[in-house]
Formats: structure tokens, sequence, C-alpha cells
């Protein structure tokens, strides 16, 4: 059976549309594989706006991974805007993915990435416009498989309704292995129809389907058990981790998308996970162990990655690239090497030291050196001991003073609001730092021409980290010790004006609370939300704080529990947690230790430069860390083919008006 | 203190090209900036030798005149390069079309020989498709607007919403029939030859002018494309609309 494109259809619709080019398609290296060519076809999702969602690494590595398979295609969608869904609900035109315009619903399985729980009222609109049942109980044979992936996965429980299955950690050979089981069970003719299949990905117990799993509750609202309701499926879904990084150098060709994209440059990664155990932050912990991509390769993917896109601008993407062993290699080999042709390379990193800085310099040796960003997390030096971001304030004013020495002329200081134990006093420290910082960077420059800008939000607790019982800190809370702090940044006389001021309110940070740190029940209160309009949760113009507390009220009603309950409660040690059967590998023991330790403001090393800690990730999933240095240097790469040569005239003809 | 932008040793134009690309079927949603970066990024991934711009962030040099509104297909839509070493204009034309997508399409590349192409773009030839509208329906609505003295429309543009004269620019109008769609549904087409001024008057803001003097409302919006843009051809005022500009690129080709 072929499927028919739906594009003469949008076709239409399109004049009447806001950058009616994002639903067009066409970027460079998409890929286009004729439907009746392979058996298994995958549409993947990025819950968001095209110019948000194209750019997404973890999307783009996957859809070349599952083309490159003889019997698979991969083809991408993203979330419509509400005015171009309002005129495809008018003319039935269904979800549709940008590379062929084939019809969501006729694919065999639809996977969405979840980066930010705040994307799921967005896969709703997405199932219901591909005509998929929202509820994973009321689909058929005749439906896609709805996998969830990405960071949000390690507790997909809110949605647990929605999808009918969910993949932790590193997608690459995960696609591969649910391709083939979806594969075999289609040759042999769908034996056991959907049930059998979903058994199948569950019992290989790396795939997670929540509807082979009773959840029973406890009077006061707290989960009593979570336990598998099938034979053979396991009582805990481990996550899974790509090994060797060198071997997966993907993506080989990154999609150029027409349109403008939040990330107008191309993205190599450097290496995977983070050892420095900053307590806060739910991707260091999860992506554990550090597994790094070798120097070498790293260059070959930049040149080769160069090559087929046309990018002008390179970023050197991890969780915190200045700490890859061979870095200090990698920058100055791939500065002398791009020397003179009009390339740019980037290395995002936030650390606090001079070794970012030299970093930084190198990158730039022929550029614009505008603004370099810098996170200390915490504003007071208790803070920071608290969420184990060891860096003190001599550390950050001689980084600063450095760097503002060197020529950069304006640094962006991150932090977060409404950490564990924080006071007013904590955050009001911030403003004292920052005039410090400009006080230090005028010194250092010898000019009053420089800026600080000190960017904070609200702290979200998440699964899987020392913070996973912490309370959240409630909005209000939130706002006026942000006020307090800008109105003391502004009564600055002396340093203000040179002060910038971006910090986000703490609404929304409530409802993503709610979301990550959700159960099952939470799934009823996406539902009513979204029937009652929201969309692009992630946008402030579409994010509406009181129609979710509304659909929250009416969802919960009668119920033991309330947003309260799953946000600013602070959880105990005993307490089942709605993820504890989804594996991350981190013992929930060491994570319990670590927060105690926190709350003795005691720190923890990294253990990529000293010995392990036991946070359980290796010994669980039988990894370990795997750095450098491998002393190769780029040196030994062959040099850049010269091109465009082809294309020179046969003989200089003299003489032409210019 | 500030650091100064470096004098870099760039290397001096020696040639320059201009080219006629067509803007066709789905990607005629790109817009300008969009049809710009897939054009810089074309010409990095064939190693063509741009001349590039001083200063902390150099651009390499392109000239960009005159683009068709987002939605529009083209024909006719140009572009001016600047080069360190000389090229067949020829190869480049093979190369930078199989480097940019299907739709963005480079039809002719003639090397500078003449100053101030912008100049000599004088005139749009544009044909507009009504799908959904009669012949007689469109024709009466064009008699009604070549009528006027005046048809003042209103557009947001950049710098706000601007109200402006759509008639006085416009050099011709006629309207004829297409073949009907597979279902029947009639459509009409106009030929409209509009002279560029300042603001711009589109096709858009003539089809605004044709529902105020006229009530043309068509049922599915238009499907426009630029043909040809030139010097006005003086006493073309019929036969085929695409003679009423001349060639801007023949001046380069002697």
């Amino acid at each position: 059976m072929s499927v028919e494109s739906v594009f003469p259809q949008l076709e239409a619709l399109l004049p009447l549309v806001t950058k009616p080019v994002q639903y067009v398609g066409g970027e460079l290296n998409a890929v286009s594989k004729p439907w009746d060519s392979v058996s298994v076809h995958w549409a993947l999702m990025y819950p968001d706006a095209y110019e948000v969602g194209v750019p997404n690494q973890g999307v783009q590595i996957l859809y070349e991974v599952i083309n490159e398979h003889p019997d698979a295609l991969a083809e991408r969608t993203y979330a419509v805007w509400p005015d171009l869904e309002a005129l495809m609900r008018a003319n039935d035109v269904p979800q549709f993915t940008v590379d062929c315009h084939r019809p969501v619903g006729a694919f065999d399985l639809f996977g969405l990435s979840f980066s930010t729980e705040l994307g799921y009222t967005n896969m709703l609109t997405a199932l219901d416009l591909a005509g998929i049942p929202l509820h994973a109980r009321d689909r058929d044979e005749s439906h896609p498989v709805v996998v969830a992936g990405g960071h949000a996965a390690f507790n997909p429980e809110a949605i647990a309704d929605f999808v009918d299955a969910a993949v932790l950690g590193d997608g690459e050979q995960a696609v591969l292995a649910i391709t083939e089981i979806v594969r075999a069970w289609k040759a042999e003719g769908r034996p056991g129809g959907r049930e059998e299949l979903l058994l199948r990905l569950a019992r290989t117990g790396g795939v997670y389907v929540p509807s082979f799993y009773d959840v029973d509750y406890l009077p006061d609202g707290r989960i009593q058990r979570v336990a598998p309701n099938r034979p053979g499926v396991p009582w805990r879904v481990s996550k899974h981790t790509v090994m060797d990084l060198d071997e997966w150098p993907y993506p080989k060709a990154p999609l150029v998308p027409l349109a403008e994209s939040v990330h107008e440059r191309m993205s190599v990664e450097i290496f995977r996970g983070c050892t420095r155990g900053c307590r806060f932050c739910q991707a260091g912990m999860i992506t554990r162990p550090v597994r790094e991509r070798s120097a070498r390769t790293i260059a070959e993917m930049v040149d080769n990655g160069l090559a087929k896109t046309g990018y002008e601008e390179v970023g050197l993407l991890s969780l915190s690239s200045a700490d890859h062993s061979e870095i200090a290699v990698i920058a100055k080999g791939l500065a002398d090497r791009y020397e003179g042709t009009e390339t740019g390379l980037s290395l995002p990193s936030t650390r606090v030291d001079a070794f970012n800085i030299e970093l930084a310099n190198e990158l730039t040796r022929n550029g614009r050196r505008s603004g370099l960003t810098f996170a200390p997390e915490g504003g007071s030096e208790r803070m920071r001991k608290v969420i184990n971001k060891m860096v003190t304030e001599e550390d950050l004013i001689r980084t600063v003073a450095t760097a503002y020495g060197n020529g950069w002329r304006s640094v962006k200081l991150y932090f977060m609001c409404g950490l564990p134990t924080e006071t007013d006093d904590d955050v009001l420290q911030i403003a004292e730092l920052a005039s410090r910082v400009i006080e230090t960077g005028r010194q250092a420059s010898g000019t009053k021409d420089i800026r600080c800008t000190v960017s904070i939000g609200g702290f979200v607790p998440k699964p899987h980290t020392p913070f996973q019982w912490a309370a959240q800190l409630d909005h209000e809370t939130t706002d006026a010790r942000l006020r307090k702090l800008r109105d003391v940044i502004r009564a600055d006389r002396k340093y203000g004006k040179s002060i910038g001021f971006r910090y986000h309110d703490g609404k929304p940070g409530i409802v993503e609370g709610l979301l990550s740190r959700g159960d099952r029940r939470v799934g009823a209160v996406i539902e009513q939300v979204w029937r009652g309009g929201a969309r692009f949760d992630g946008w402030s113009e579409h994010f509406s704080y009181d129609r979710w507390m509304a659909a929250a009220q009416n969802a919960f009603e009668g119920g033991p529990v309330d947003v309260d309950w799953y946000t600013t409660r602070e959880r105990d040690y005993t307490e089942v947690l709605p993820w504890d059967h989804l594996d991350s590998g981190l013992d929930k023991d060491w994570l319990w230790e670590d927060w105690q330790d926190s709350l003795a403001e005691v720190g923890v090393e990294d253990c990529r430069w000293t010995p392990c800690f036991d946070c359980g990730v290796c010994e669980q999933m039988g990894t370990e860390i795997q750095v450098g240095p491998t002393g190769v240097t780029l040196l030994g790469m062959p040099p850049l083919p010269p091109r465009g040569d082809d294309l020179l005239a046969a003989a200089p003809s003299p003489g032409t008006a210019l | 203190m500030a650091r100064q932008a470096p004098v870099r040793d760039v290397a001096p134009t020696v040639q320059r090209l201009r080219l006629r690309y067509a803007k066709r079927g789905r990607l005629r949603f790109t817009s300008t900036r969009d049809f710009q970066r897939a054009l810089e990024r074309a010409l990095r991934r064939t190693g063509v030798p741009m001349a590039y711009s001083q200063g902390f962030n150099p651009h390499p040099r392109i000239s960009y005149t005159n683009a068709a509104p987002t939605g529009t297909a083209s024909e006719a839509e140009y572009v001016e390069l600047a080069l360190v070493k000389r090229l067949d204009p020829e190869r480049l034309r093979d190369a930078l079309d199989e480097a940019l997508p299907e739709g963005l399409d480079v039809l002719e590349v003639v090397e500078v020989r003449t100053p101030d192409l912008a100049a000599r773009l004088e005139a749009s030839v544009w044909t507009v498709e009504l799908p959904g509208v009669g012949c007689e329906e469109a024709s009466s609505a064009a008699a009604a607007f070549l009528k006027c003295d005046r048809a003042e429309v209103s557009r947001l543009t950049k710098s706000g919403m601007r109200t402006f004269d759509a008639r006085e620019p416009v050099v011709r109008l006629e309207t004829r029939e297409a073949s009907p769609g597979a279902d029947g549904t009639p459509c009409a087409i106009l030929d409209l030859v509009v002279r560029h001024v300042t603001p711009s008057v589109r096709p858009d803001d003539v089809l605004a002018a044709l529902r105020l003097v006229a009530d043309l409302v068509p049922p599915i919006p238009a499907r426009v494309t630029r043909l040809a843009q030139g010097p006005l051809v003086d006493g073309a005022s019929d036969g085929d609309p695409r003679r009423a500009v001349s060639d801007p690129l023949a001046a380069d080709r002697d």
C-alpha cells in the first residue's frame, strides 16, 4: 500500500499562514525513500515549532541512522502553529511529515523526542491531527506505535496514557533494535497484534511500556507500588548507553533548513555525559558515564559536516565542552586548520576558569570577542556548595578579570533562583557579585565600555537527581526574590548601568515541575489543559498559567493530591517515586546521600579526574568513563582539499571594467 | 581596551558575475533571507572564491536586487557576486544550480560589463492565476481598475502601515482564461506589468485594489509568478506581455 502526499491540500493553505517555508521541507541532506521500498516506517517528531525542532541533534541523528537501514525509513514532523492547525482542521489535512508530506498516521512508529516537558501538549495536537487516538489503550493495529524519547522520557509517567512506549538514554542503537523487532513482527504477519508487538519490545528490558505496569496508591496520595502486569516484563527498565562515540559519528550529513532556525550553525558533539556532579542538573546525572569522542573523529566530523552543509560556523557541543581531556589540542588544531577560510568555531562552555578563556581566545583569533558566558549558578558561596558547583567568588573574579583583560567586552552570568535551602540573602549576593565583576572588568580593560548580564531563572527539581526529593520554591516567593534582586541591581548607582538583568518568572517553572516529577494522575491535567487550548507551552506568548491551574484543579478534584503536592512538597527517603522503576543507573541510595551532603554543604569532586564515588552507573550498566588523552593531534590529517578549482576560467581575460 | 577589528589581508575583487535565478514550486514560499542563506551556503559548498568584506564579521560580497515577495514564484531574480578569482560563468552556473535545492534554479550567469543593474530593472511582468474566478468577472474588475486615476491600498510594511496608489505604476493589466482545473473550476489569469516605484507596488496590492474597486474576492489564494524584470520597452502595449520589458543582462552580454 502506498501513501499519498498531502502536499496538494496543504499547499492551498500555505499562503494563509505565517512563515509557510517551515512546512515545505526541502532541507539540504534530507532523505526521501519510496514508501514501498522498506517495511518499517518511522515518523520522528520534535514537538516544538520547526525553527526550534529542525536543528535538534537527537532527531537528526536518529533520522540518519534509521534512513541508513536498508529496510526502514524515517521522516520528520514538527508542531504546526495554531494558524495552520485551524486551517488543517477545517480542511481535513492531517499531521504530515515535512520530507514527503506523508500523513503521520500511516507510519508504523511515531517517535517523539522530549527535551522538555513543555512539549507534551504539542504531542496531543499532533496525535489528534494525525487521527491517532490520544489514549494508547484506544489504539489498534492501524495506528503507529507512539514512542517517547529524550531526557523527559526518564520520567514519562505524566504522559503514560498517551504513549505506547518510552526509551531511556541514547537512541542510536535503540531505534535499530526496535526497528528489527517491528520488522520481524510485520514479516511474521503481525502475530498477536499490537499487544504482542509491545510485549516483544517490553521484554527486551530496554523499552518501557507503561500499560504493562500497574500503579497502586496509598490513601494519602503517595505511590504504594509499581509492578509489571504481564509475565516476562521486567520490574525495572534500563537506559541505553552508546559506548563508543567514534563508531557513531552522526549526524554525518546534517540537515540544513531553508527556513531560519534558532541554531544557525553546525554542531559536533564532542562527548556525552558529565561527571561534574552539579546536583540540580538532570542532564549531567542521566547521561553518565562520560564518553569522549576522539580528537581525530571530531576533526573529521567538522571537515565532513562543513563540506556537506556550507555552514560558516561550527559549535563543539557537550554538557561542558571545556572538560574534554584533549580540548586544547582540538581547539588549536581546528583553529589552525580553518584559519583564513572564514569559518567560525565556537565552544559553548560555561566553566568559570582561565582555561575556558584561553580556549575562547584560541577560537576567536581573528573574529569578534563579544561575549563570554559563565555559570556560577548559585549567588553565594554557601549556595554553590549546596549545588556542588565548586567555584569560589575569587575564582570568578579572577576569571572575569582575565576575560575583560583579553578584549572580551561582555560577560554573561547564569544563576538559578529557588535552590534548596536558599534565602533572599543568597540571591541578593548576586548583585554584589555583579558589581565586583564590573569593577574588576573596568580595571582590567581600562574602559567603562564593558557589560555584565545576569541571567536567572527558577530552579525546577528533576527526577534522577539528588534534588528529586526537594521542595520546589513556590512562584510567588521566586518572583519576589527576583524582584528584590532587580531592585538592588537598579539601585547600584556606580555599576548598575553596566549590569543587565534578565529573568524568567516562576509560573512556567511550576508547570514544568508538575510535569517533570508527575505521575500518571497528571495525564488528566495535560489532556484537560490541551482541550482547553494549551499549545506551545514553552513560548511565553502562548503559555497560560491560569489555564494549567484550572485544569489541575478539575483533574485533581476530590483526590488527595494537588499541584503543590507535586511541586512544593519535599519527599522523604521511603517514598516510592514515580520513576523508581526506570533505571538511569544511578543508585538511589547514592542520590539520597548526595542530597544529604548537599544539605550539609559538602561537595563531591569530578570522577573524571578523581576516584569513583560509586554513583552506581558504571557498575549497574556495565559501562565505564572513557576519556583521553589519545595523544593523537590533528597535524596528521590530510590538508583540506582545495575546492572550486574546477570552476576557474580557462584563461584570464584582462581588461574587464569592474 | 576594546579590540579594533583586524585589518585583514583580503584578496581584491577580480571579477563580478550576475546571476538570474528562478524560485519555483514549493520553494516559492522561501523569503529573500531564506534564499540568501541557501545561496551563501551553496557558494561555500562549491568552493566559489568569494570576495569578503572587511571588519569583525566579514561577509561574502553579494548584492541582492529587488527580490520577489515570499510566496511568489519567479523566473527572473537577480544577484551579483564579487570574486577573487576569475571563474567560467557557465561552469559556475552548473555547479551552483547543482548545489541549490530543486526549485531554486540558477538560469544564467554573465560577467558584469556594465554598472547599475538595479537601475535597469524598471518594471516587472507578473502572471497572476486566480483559481475559482471566472474570466468575465476578472475582466470587468480589471476594466474598473484601469478606469480609475488612483486606487489607494494599505499594506503593513517594515516601517508600519503605509497607504499608497496601486494604479499609477500599472502599465498593463489584461485578463485571459486558463484551462479549467480537473474538477472544472474556472481560473482567470491576469497579465500584469508594473513599474518599480517606492513603496513598491506588488501583485497583492493590485489584487487588494481589485477588491476595493470591483469586489473581486478570489476564493482561493492567487498563484503569482514573476516572469521577467527589465527596462520597459516603448510601445509594447500589446502582444506577449513578457516583451513589455527587455533583457536587463543584454548589455553585459555584448
